[in-house]
């Protein structure tokens, strides 16, 4: 086996990744377990990331709620799937790419099928709900809802929706017959006045 | 009866409940990795506090950023801070915002419209 062909292999690869990064926009990307640690990390990053740039107050605070909530319906949901698959079990995909008028904060992790349809009709409610109507709703989830043993009250979509104004776009693909991968993109315009 | 001082940290709030020097007061950040163990203490001490409270309850919430399951956490306090008026007490809320903050704005008026006591937005400059 030719070992220096096979790194030179890789090294072209990793500029080709790297060149594909760069078309995309994407400023940071991460692939593996995602833990509190992790969650701060990355919040703390973006956060002097757009102070450094002069983004404005409100577009960062919006970056920052979303990635927040982002990372921890992960944390908070990866581990409820149990595969034997390497590739996919108790981890995840987390992007934040920087576009002229947009960020986007992307999550991608496994899910049993059988969770498919719970998440489309609960990103659907969401998607279709006014400003009026997602307020009632997350003050009534608030009210009613109860924290899960992992803390989440089910209130992430709801906020995510709110905070950006925009609605939550997302995508199953097959991995096998009883899993799937499930990928979830919000938006957030870099405009100072965005319609919320 | 026993007084809470938490430092603030980057994920979690600054926390002072402190019942002589009439203090109480929760401010900056709140995303802790675990958010029911985090308030837990509050909200005992608010239950203790609720038996025989001050002539006079003026609670401060001062964040700047509260994640979701956090929300719901305040509003428990909050629900605390409405059975002591209930029970006939004088209790006011006292919700600071940023002034350019309108999603924080936002929250205190949607606390308010849930919990029925005496609540005033104080906005501050940033």
């Amino acid at each position: 086996m030719d070992n220096k062909k096979d790194v030179k292999g890789f090294l072209e690869f990793v500029y080709e990744f790297y060149k594909s990064m760069k078309a995309h926009e994407i400023t940071l990307v991460y692939e593996g377990e995602i833990t509190h640690q992790i969650t701060k990390a990355f919040t703390s990053l973006t956060e002097s990331n757009m102070a450094k740039e002069d983004e404005p107050g409100n577009v960062q605070r919006k970056v920052f709620h979303v990635m927040v909530e982002c990372l921890q319906n992960i944390s908070k949901h990866a581990d409820d799937f149990t595969s034997n698959d390497f590739l996919f079990s108790g981890r995840g995909i987390f992007l934040v790419s920087k576009g002229e008028n947009e960020y986007s904060v992307t999550t991608g992790n496994a899910v049993d099928n059988n969770r498919i349809e719970e998440l489309t009709t609960m990103l659907e409610t969401i998607n279709k709900m006014d400003k009026e109507e997602l307020k009632d709703l997350y003050k009534r989830q608030m009210k009613e809802g109860r924290l899960s043993e992992k803390g989440g009250a089910g209130l992430g979509f709801i906020d995510i929706k709110r905070k950006t104004g925009k609605e939550l776009e997302y995508h199953f693909l097959p991995i096998s017959d009883d899993t799937s991968f499930f990928l979830l993109t919000s938006t957030i315009s870099r405009e100072e006045e965005d319609e919320k | 009866m026993e007084t809470i001082k938490i430092q603030g940290t980057e994920d979690t709030p600054k926390v002072t409940l402190d019942k002589e020097k009439e203090i109480m007061e929760i401010s900056g950040r709140s995303l802790p990795e675990d958010v029911a163990s985090f308030y837990e203490p509050i909200l005992s001490w608010l239950e203790e506090y609720a038996q025989s409270p001050n002539k006079k309850t003026i609670f401060n919430f001062k964040l700047v950023y509260f994640n979701t399951a956090s929300s719901k956490l305040l509003l428990d306090i909050l629900m605390k801070l409405e059975e002591i008026h209930e029970a006939g007490h004088d209790v006011l809320i006292r919700w600071h915002y940023p002034e350019d903050d309108e999603d924080m704005e936002e929250a205190g008026e949607e606390y308010s419209d849930i919990v029925d006591v005496p609540f005033e937005q104080v906005s501050y400059s940033s």
